[in-house]
């Protein structure tokens, strides 16, 4: 018995010292990006144009420039996500069809994000001749947050209860009019939490705008949406792996990561605060 | 007026239904542009001298296109990340599942969320600042970014899809499977490790799966930190570099309609069909298991 209880306690401690290295980890990862990120930033490295070939100057063409992109992409993928979606949870009925879209929209999650790019530079930079752009980039994340916007879209949808939709119909209204009315407003807090999630996604990536969006030092801001972008994964990229003077690169490199961070965990942390609000105040 | 409410109606749904399909014309978008910008490769070299070629050489004259130090580059790095990952994953979905108190539970499960919402190019450069320097330092290597580093790094990525759906999978084990093992006499760990991670397996199984495809696509981490060298791997303690990183690295310089630019796509192809191939069996399998457990 007594042995039984020792291996019992073995495997607890197993269990434990596993999930503290995963918490040690990450602990380590944020102590280095916030300790060191911390002593570069001030007003002027987010509001100023980099100098002297990066090496000094501040960050504010790549904060635009993942904003213009990440605003991009949900400008095309949130209408065409949010309808997909609708289809599939309200009027779609079980057959084969509806498997397959399913099945795309897991592996479309599935594909490589380079490969993601590679398609954006065949088809909007050569094809459309969209060249190097922001709408080339833009539609190039669209694609690959499409599947994040459709899954949540759905679940937002299937949360609510289908007496509601029977009461709707019960009063003589059509199935858009119950949609439109009934549907939509009280799914509305899940597929915006899903619309954030998607943001701090896309203004994470780095692979699918390599050849379809930005450029490493542009000493202009972009004019339109057909001009070059830079962007905050990028430049961290590009100043640890291009330039001659890490001695300076290094903490801009470090700065950057911070706002970067921040960013996507300050989305994430809006997405997972309107989820709680919305379960709380739910009506049903 | 009830025939154009009714036509109305219909517009509306059938627009609903085309937008459905935007996934499949994706996904089939991608993978006819792979091959038609890959295939034209096979008009300039064979195809054994592409599968079987043991150097990338593209600059050279002539060039050599050889698949395979990239193809086990990425799954030298990918396996090395599964090594550390399944473990430390597998792990802490039990713990989450079988042991943390409700209030521990959410906790533990929104810190290793955090790591997936962390943008890989943060961790590729962690891993040039600080993981790389502190390996090289511990095991005396002649270069700190190389496969192993590449691995942790990836390792950390995976870590939150294979938790979760592991949990998820450990938490769906009916509970009268429990009981009539502690009915039986059996401990808590007992019957953890007898009955519930046995009957969650296809579960855990597909987690992996899952896991391991985000890690063989995964791009910025391992071109910033696997070192680059494009020759077969002997050992993890060895400059790598994978299909990912080679596209990235080497697109930018291609000329479009040159027998490189065909090659990197035709490597494209290699990668998607691995992905693919791995996210269609977890599909499957989840599609089964799913259909089982009603």
């Amino acid at each position: 018995m007594n042995k039984r209880r020792v291996k019992e306690k073995l495997a607890y401690s197993f269990l434990i010292t596993m999930i503290s290295i995963i918490i040690l980890s990450i602990g380590i990862m944020f102590y280095f990006i916030i300790s060191r990120g911390i002593r570069v930033i001030n007003w002027e490295f987010l509001t100023q144009m980099p100098r002297k070939a990066m090496t000094a100057g501040g960050i504010s063409p790549a904060i635009l420039g993942t904003f213009y992109l990440t605003m991009g992409a949900i400008c095309f993928a949130l209408p065409l996500g949010v309808s997909s979606a609708i289809y599939l949870n309200e009027y779609a009925i079980q057959n084969r069809l509806i498997r397959i879209i399913r099945v795309s929209i897991n592996n479309l999650a599935g594909v490589p994000s380079v490969v993601f790019g590679l398609f954006g530079l065949a088809i909007f930079v050569k094809f459309l001749n969209f060249g190097v752009s922001i709408l080339s980039g833009s539609l190039t994340l669209g694609i690959l947050i499409l599947p994040t916007i459709i899954r949540a879209s759905e679940e937002a949808l299937s949360a609510v209860p289908n007496s509601f939709r029977e009461a709707s119909l019960a009063l003589g209204a059509t199935k858009w009019q119950t949609i439109q009315k009934i549907v939509l407003p009280n799914s509305f807090s899940g597929i915006l939490t899903g619309a954030i999630l998607s943001i701090g996604r896309a203004a994470g990536e780095t692979a699918p705008i390599l050849f379809t969006a930005v450029t490493f030092y542009s000493m202009r801001l972009p004019k339109s949406i057909f001009s070059e972008v830079m962007t905050l994964p990028y430049h961290i990229y590009a100043l640890m792996t291009e330039g001659t003077n890490p001695e300076s690169q290094v903490p801009i490199a470090y700065g950057t990561a911070l706002v970067l961070v921040l960013l996507v965990l300050g989305l994430n942390l809006i997405a997972v605060i309107l989820r709680n609000q919305f379960r709380r105040s739910k009506k049903w | 007026m009830k025939s154009k409410q009714y036509l109305k109606e219909k517009i509306i749904k059938n627009v609903f239904f085309l937008s459905s399909l935007a996934s499949i014309f994706f996904l089939l978008g991608i993978s006819f542009i792979l091959f038609k910008e890959g295939l034209p490769l096979f008009r300039e070299i064979d195809l054994k001298s592409f599968l079987w070629g043991k150097s990338w050489y593209p600059t050279y004259n002539p060039p050599e296109f050889g698949l395979l130090p990239l193809l086990l580059g990425s799954l030298w790095t990918t396996l090395g990340a599964l090594i550390i990952a399944v473990p430390l994953g597998v792990s802490a979905a039990i713990y989450i599942s079988e042991l943390a108190t409700p209030k521990i539970k959410d906790y533990l499960k929104l810190i290793i969320e955090m790591l997936t919402s962390v943008p890989s190019v943060i961790y590729g450069f962690l891993g040039i600042v600080v993981l790389g320097p502190w390996l090289q330092n511990l095991l005396d290597l002649p270069v700190g970014l190389c496969a192993l580093t590449a691995s942790i790094l990836l390792a950390l990525m995976a870590i939150p899809t294979i938790a979760s759906l592991s949990e998820e999978a450990l938490f769906s084990v009916s509970k009268e499977y429990k009981e009539a093992s502690y009915a039986l006499g059996a401990t808590k760990w007992e019957t953890i490790a007898q009955v519930t991670v046995p009957a969650a397996f296809s579960g855990i199984s597909t987690a992996v799966l899952l896991g391991m495809g985000r890690v063989i696509g995964e791009t910025m981490t391992v071109l910033m930190v696997a070192g680059g060298a494009a020759i077969i791997p002997h050992s993890f303690l060895q400059p790598v570099r994978t299909i990912t990183a080679t596209i990235a690295l080497e697109m930018g310089e291609t000329v479009v309609g040159s027998v490189h630019y065909y090659a990197l796509f035709a490597i494209a192809c290699v990668l998607f069909i691995i992905s693919l191939a791995l996210n269609l069996s977890a599909d499957y399998f989840l599609y089964k298991l799913r259909r089982t457990s009603r």
